[in-house]
């Protein structure tokens, strides 16, 4: 059924169920659905951190398990470790640094009208730009 | 930590988020790196029609997901004082455009268009693929390499 629609219309709806997701927790919890930020005060203190943290992320990964089964997502064939790994520790180091990453700074920061989120999402869509345009280069 | 007003629907609320934000990465396409590396690969503005041409797809993400939070996040202020299960809004209350906030952007850039993932579609695809597995462990190995950096500029400031 969702392979028939266009993938604008289900890309928009798509974001739609992301941004009513970020608000259900800002409105019911108080808190800012920022996924890196989550991640991090959880994977830094297991047992410390606030039991909705982790329930959030169970939320996020069971749910993207399950459906994405239904979808049958296509995915690139397997990267190479020496891409993945450097990958990973960048946007690990690099969302904790800059306090956010495009769920914290671009759903919810940009939706608060926030000057900070504004300048963080620019630089991160620049630079992401920057490093697949090298890449093409290299490949 | 104060003590929680509504600890069954607090977790409850936090659970129906994270599945609905991963509905809505799965459904918009960001779970996919080729989608996401794409929208990035800008350069490909430039030539001709398929293969190689711009997929604005994420745009649309975007703009949909912002549609919902510039509304609701001011309209939420306007008619309650305190979210429904916890005693107030945790503000963000940091105000300045500073070097961390450009240098961890400029990094997290970086990692982001080396191999389209980023943290929420990274732990959404965590069970489902072995790049995004592989991705995710070194990605919160990352995010404890830079608390530990912190933590100790922080002491070394006192």
């Amino acid at each position: 059924m969702l392979a028939n629609l266009h993938p604008y219309f289900t890309a928009g709806l798509g974001g739609i169920l992301i941004g009513l997701a970020s608000w259900l927790l800002w409105w019911g919890l108080g808190r800012i659905a920022g996924v890196s930020g989550i991640a991090s005060e959880v994977i830094a203190s297991p047992v410390q951190a606030d039991s909705w943290r982790w329930a959030f992320l169970a939320g996020l990964i069971l749910g993207g398990c399950l459906l994405g089964q239904g979808l049958e997502i296509p995915t690139l064939p397997e990267r190479p470790l020496y891409l993945l790994i450097p990958a990973g520790l960048l946007v690990g180091f690099g969302t904790v640094w800059g306090s956010g990453c495009t769920s914290g700074h671009g759903v919810c920061g940009l939706g608060r009208l926030s000057a900070r989120s504004l300048v963080a999402v620019g630089v991160f869509m620049a630079t992401g730009m920057l490093a697949v345009t090298l890449m093409r280069g290299a490949a | 930590m104060s003590a929680a007003p509504h600890p069954a629907s607090q977790l409850g609320l936090a659970f129906s988020a994270g599945l609905l934000f991963s509905a809505g990465l799965v459904l918009s396409g960001m779970t996919q790196p080729l989608k996401v590396l794409g929208f990035l690969d800008i350069t490909a503005i430039r030539k001709g029609p398929f293969p190689g041409l711009w997929d604005p797809t994420l745009a649309f993400v975007m703009g949909g997901a912002l549609c919902v939070t510039l509304l609701s996040f001011a309209w939420t202020h306007r008619i309650s004082q305190a979210p429904l299960f916890a005693n107030q809004y945790h503000q963000p209350n940091q105000r300045q455009i500073d070097l961390p906030l450009i240098g961890g952007a400029v990094l997290f850039g970086a990692g982001w268009g080396l191999v389209g993932y980023c943290p929420g579609p990274a732990l959404a695809s965590a069970l489902l693929s072995t790049d995004a597995l592989i991705f995710t462990a070194a990605m919160l190995a990352g995010m404890l390499i830079c608390k530990t950096f912190l933590s100790k500029r922080a002491k070394i400031a006192d």
